[in-house]
C-alpha cells in the first residue's frame, strides 16, 4: 500500500506542494529537450535525405564544437572563428560524400549505417589527436551570449532561468524556422525533399544525388555546430558529449526519423519526461533513471505509434 | 664505395646492438603504465598519465634510471575502459612487468584475482577496493596512501570539524554525488555505516556515465533535500559539470567536497569565478616549488620528452602522477635493497611495496620535502591509511584549505576486514601463502 502511494500519490502531492520545483523541472526539461531535438535534427536531415542513419551525428557535434573553441584559442575573432568552422564542417561533408557515402552507392541501408560508425571513430581518433582529450570551454562572451540568470518567485519559492537556456531556446527555434523555410521554400530544399520520397524518380528529374547529400550532411555539420555551441556552454565540450548525443535515439523513436517537427516535439517530450521521471519518481528506485527512461518512454510510445509521432506510415503490398 | 660503407656501417651496428642486447635485458626494469588520453574521462586521465610517465623518465634521464636499472615505461591505452584495460594486462603480462597500475576501479577489480594468480603486484593508488588494503588476504595488492572509505570518512571528519564537533553531526544531511559506476560507489557502504553511528542522514545521488554533463535533474533533487555538505565521489567530465551545477543552484562551494579525484585544476576552472571556494581532499601538494618538480622541468619538459604542456606541470593531478610514481620508484629502491639485483622481479616488487618505509627524511632526500605524508607499510596493512587534507580551489589554483587529518581509522578498519573477510568467502579466496618480508 505504502509502494502504491509513492508511486501513484506522493510525487503528485509534491508537485502541487512545491510548485516552484514542478515548474524548475518543467523549464529544465524543455531546456534539455530543445538541445536534444537540435542533436535529433540532424539525424533527420540525413536519414531524410539518403535513409542512412548517422551514427555519427553525437561526435560531428563534438567535432564541430572543438573545432569552433580551436579556431577562437587561435586568436581568431568570433565571427572569422564561426565561418571558419562552417568552412571545416563544409569540408567534413565533402569527404565524407566523396570517400564514404560515393563508394558505396546502391549497398544495403545496414553497410551505410556501418559507415558512420567507422566514421564517428575516424573523428574520435583524429579530433583526440589535434585538440586532445581535455574539455574546452566555450567563449559564450565572445558569441554575445547571455551569463548569469533570472529568477522569478512562485508561489513562496523561486524559478530560476539560465540566460544562456532562454537563448539556446531561442536559436533553435530560429535554426529549427530556417530549415523549414529551406526545405518548404528553396530549390535545393525541393530537391531534397525529392530525394527523400524517392533516390531514383529525383535522378530521372537531373537531381543530382551527390550534390545533395553533400548539401545534406553539410546542413547537418552546421546544426551540430550550433548543438556543439549551445552545449558547451552549458557545461563545456569534450569527447564524453558524444554520449549525450545517443539521447537523440529516444527522440527519433518517438519523433520519427523523417519529422523535423517530430524532432522537436520528440526532444521536448523525452526533456520533460526524463526530468520529471528523475525528479519525482527517480529517489523510489535509487536514483540515475534518466539515462534509461528516455527509452522507456519511447519503446512505450512504440506500442502504439510504431512509426513515431510525426513518422510516415509504411505501407508495403505484398 | 657507399655501398661497401654501407655495408660496413650496417655490420657495425647490427655487432652494436648484439654485444649490447644481453646487457640491456638484465638491467631494465619493466613498468607498464595502464592510462587513458583517450574518451570521456581523458580530462583526468592526461594530467596523471603525463606526471607518471614524467617522473619515472626524469629518472632515467637524471640517474640512469632506479639504482642502476633503467626503467621501460610502456603506455597502454585503457579509454578507462575495463575490457580493454583487461586486454593491456593481457597483452604486457609476459613481458615481465613489476608491477601493474590500472588507473580505474573497474579495471582493478578485475586484475584482483587475475594479477593474484600471475603473481603480479597491482599499486591501484589510493583507488580501487578498499578492502584490498588488508595484506592478510590480498598479498599482491596495494593501494597506498589511502582508500576511497579513508577518505569519505575524512569528509565525515572536515565536516564535523566545521560545525563543532562529531556531536553536531546529528541531524545533518550529507549528500553523496557520484559517479554510478564501481568507483563512484565505493564509499557508500562505509557512509552508511557512519549514518548510523553518527545519527546524520545520508542522500545518494548517482549520475550515470552518459549524463556526466546533463546533471540537471540531480541538481533538481539536491535543490529540494538540501543537503548541507556533498561529497563529490566524480571523475572525467563529471567534475567541471558538478562544480557549474552546484554554482548554477546557489550551493555553498565551501559546502561542495570531492574526493581526491575530483580534483583536478580543469574541474574546478570549468566552474569559472563561482567555483572559488570548492574543496577537495588530497595526500599530496600541488604546485612547482618543489625539487622534484623542478628536476622533472629540467630533465624532461625542457628537453621536450613530455606529452604535458608546460604549464600543465605541477597542477593537482599531474603531481598525483608524480607521487604513483614516486611510490613504484621507491618500492623498486626498496625491492633492489632487499634482493642485491639490479633487475627485480614481479615477487621482489612485492616484499619491496610490503616492506616500503617512505620517511620525511627520504621525501627530502628524493626533492619532496612537504609534498606528502610520509608513509609506511606492512604485510597487513598494503594501504597506511594515511593523513589527507583538504585543499580548496582560491579561482586560479588549489591551495591548503586545512591542516593534516587522520582518516576516522577506528570506523574504517572493522568494516575493512570485514569486507576482506566477505570478498574471501565469496570468491573462495585463497589463503596467503607468502611469506611476509623480513623487517616489514
Amino acid at each position: 500500500m505504502h509502494v502504491l502511494y509513492m508511486v501513484l500519490i506522493d510525487p503528485f502531492v509534491q508537485m502541487v506542494s512545491a510548485p516552484d520545483l514542478f515548474i524548475q523541472t518543467i523549464w529544465e526539461g524543455l531546456v534539455a529537450g530543445v538541445l536534444y531535438a537540435l542533436i535529433a535534427l540532424g539525424f533527420v536531415l540525413i536519414f531524410k535525405a539518403s535513409g542512412v542513419f548517422n551514427f555519427a551525428q553525437g561526435m560531428m557535434v563534438v567535432f564541430a564544437g572543438l573545432t569552433l573553441i580551436a579556431f577562437q584559442d587561435m586568436g581568431l575573432p568570433a565571427i572569422v572563428a564561426l565561418a571558419a568552422s562552417i568552412g571545416v564542417m563544409y569540408l567534413l561533408a565533402f569527404s565524407i560524400e566523396r570517400v564514404v557515402l560515393r563508394p558505396l552507392v546502391n549497398q544495403p541501408d545496414i553497410i551505410l549505417f556501418m559507415a558512420t560508425f567507422g566514421i564517428t571513430y575516424l573523428l574520435i581518433g583524429f579530433g583526440e589527436m589535434i585538440f586532445g582529450g581535455e574539455p574546452k570551454e566555450v567563449n559564450t562572451k565572445a558569441f554575445w551570449l547571455p551569463q548569469g540568470s533570472i529568477e522569478f518567485p512562485v508561489l513562496g519559492g523561486f524559478v530560476q532561468m539560465q540566460k544562456i537556456d532562454i537563448a539556446a531556446a531561442i536559436i533553435a527555434g530560429l535554426m529549427i524556422a530556417a530549415l523549414a523555410f529551406f526545405f518548404q521554400k528553396t530549390r535545393i530544399g525541393r530537391a531534397l525533399r525529392a530525394v527523400a520520397d524517392s533516390h531514383k524518380a529525383a535522378l530521372s528529374v537531373g537531381i543530382s544525388l551527390n550534390q545533395i547529400w553533400v548539401i545534406v550532411w553539410f546542413a547537418a555539420g552546421i546544426v551540430a555546430l550550433v548543438a556543439g555551441i549551445m552545449w558547451g556552454a552549458r557545461s563545456n565540450v569534450s569527447f564524453a558529449l558524444q554520449v549525450v548525443a545517443l539521447k537523440a535515439l529516444p527522440v527519433l523513436i518517438l519523433g520519427g526519423f523523417t519529422s523535423i517537427p517530430g524532432a522537436i516535439i520528440g526532444g521536448l517530450i523525452i526533456g520533460v519526461g526524463e526530468k520529471l521521471g528523475e525528479f519525482y519518481w527517480g529517489p523510489l528506485m535509487g536514483g540515475g533513471i534518466e539515462s534509461w527512461l528516455a527509452y522507456f518512454i519511447a519503446l512505450g510510445f512504440l506500442l502504439f505509434r510504431p512509426q513515431g509521432l510525426f513518422g510516415d506510415k509504411i505501407i508495403e503490398r505484398i | 664505395m657507399k655501398f661497401r660503407h654501407f655495408a660496413l656501417g650496417a655490420a657495425a651496428a647490427v655487432l652494436a646492438g648484439a654485444t649490447t642486447l644481453p646487457v640491456q635485458a638484465q638491467d631494465t626494469i619493466y613498468v607498464p603504465l595502464l592510462t587513458y588520453r583517450t574518451g570521456p574521462f581523458a580530462n583526468s586521465g592526461i594530467p596523471i598519465a603525463d606526471g607518471m610517465h614524467d617522473y619515472l623518465r626524469m629518472l632515467n634521464e637524471r640517474d640512469g634510471g632506479i639504482g642502476g636499472a633503467k626503467i621501460v615505461i610502456e603506455e597502454c591505452e585503457t579509454g578507462y575502459d575495463t575490457k580493454k584495460g583487461i586486454e593491456c594486462y593481457e597483452s604486457t603480462k609476459g613481458k615481465n612487468p613489476v608491477v601493474y597500475n590500472p588507473y580505474s576501479t573497474g579495471i582493478t577489480l578485475q586484475m584482483i584475482p587475475k594479477a593474484s594468480a600471475d603473481k603480479i603486484p597491482v599499486l591501484s593508488m589510493a583507488y580501487g577496493l578498499s578492502a584490498s588494503a588488508n595484506g592478510n588476504t590480498f598479498p599482491w595488492i596495494f593501494n597506498p596512501p589511502a582508500t576511497y572509505w579513508d577518505g569519505a570518512s575524512a569528509f565525515v571528519r572536515h565536516v564535523a570539524e566545521q560545525s563543532g564537533g562529531f556531536d553536531k553531526l546529528k541531524g545533518k544531511k550529507l549528500g553523496l554525488i557520484h559517479l554510478d559506476a564501481p568507483f563512484g560507489k565505493e564509499p557508500i557502504a562505509l557512509l552508511e555505516a557512519l549514518s548510523k553511528k553518527y545519527g546524520f542522514e545520508l542522500k545518494l545521488y548517482p549520475v550515470a556515465a552518459s549524463d556526466m554533463q546533463n546533471q540537471g535533474s540531480v541538481w533538481l533533487n539536491i535543490r529540494r533535500d538540501r543537503p548541507d555538505w556533498i561529497y563529490n565521489q566524480g571523475w572525467g567530465a563529471m567534475n567541471p559539470t558538478a562544480v557549474k551545477e552546484a554554482a548554477k543552484n546557489n550551493f555553498p562551494m565551501d559546502r561542495l567536497v570531492g574526493v581526491w579525484w575530483a580534483g583536478g585544476d580543469d574541474d574546478a576552472r570549468g566552474g569559472g569565478d563561482a567555483a572559488k571556494g570548492y574543496k577537495s581532499l588530497n595526500f599530496h601538494a600541488a604546485g612547482t616549488n618543489f625539487p622534484v618538480i623542478q628536476d622533472i622541468q629540467k630533465h624532461v619538459v625542457d628537453k621536450g620528452l613530455s606529452k604535458a604542456p608546460k604549464d600543465k606541470v605541477g597542477e593537482n593531478l599531474y603531481n598525483r602522477g608524480v607521487y604513483n610514481s614516486m611510490l613504484i620508484a621507491e618500492a623498486v629502491r626498496n625491492a633492489q635493497k632487499i634482493t642485491g639485483k639490479k633487475a627485480i622481479t614481479a615477487e621482489d616488487m612485492r616484499k619491496g611495496l610490503e616492506s616500503l618505509n617512505i620517511t620525511d627524511a627520504r621525501l627530502k632526500e628524493i626533492g619532496m620535502d612537504g609534498f606528502a605524508a610520509p608513509l609506511k607499510l606492512t604485510c597487513e596493512d598494503h594501504n597506511g591509511h594515511n593523513k589527507i587534507y583538504v585543499a580548496q580551489w582560491d579561482g586560479t589554483k588549489w591551495v591548503k584549505g586545512s591542516e593534516w587529518m587522520e582518516p576516522l581509522t577506528a570506523d574504517v578498519m572493522p568494516l575493512l576486514n570485514a569486507a576482506a573477510e566477505d570478498y574471501a568467502k565469496a570468491n573462495n579466496w585463497p589463503a596467503r601463502t607468502e611469506a611476509c618480508q623480513k623487517g616489514s
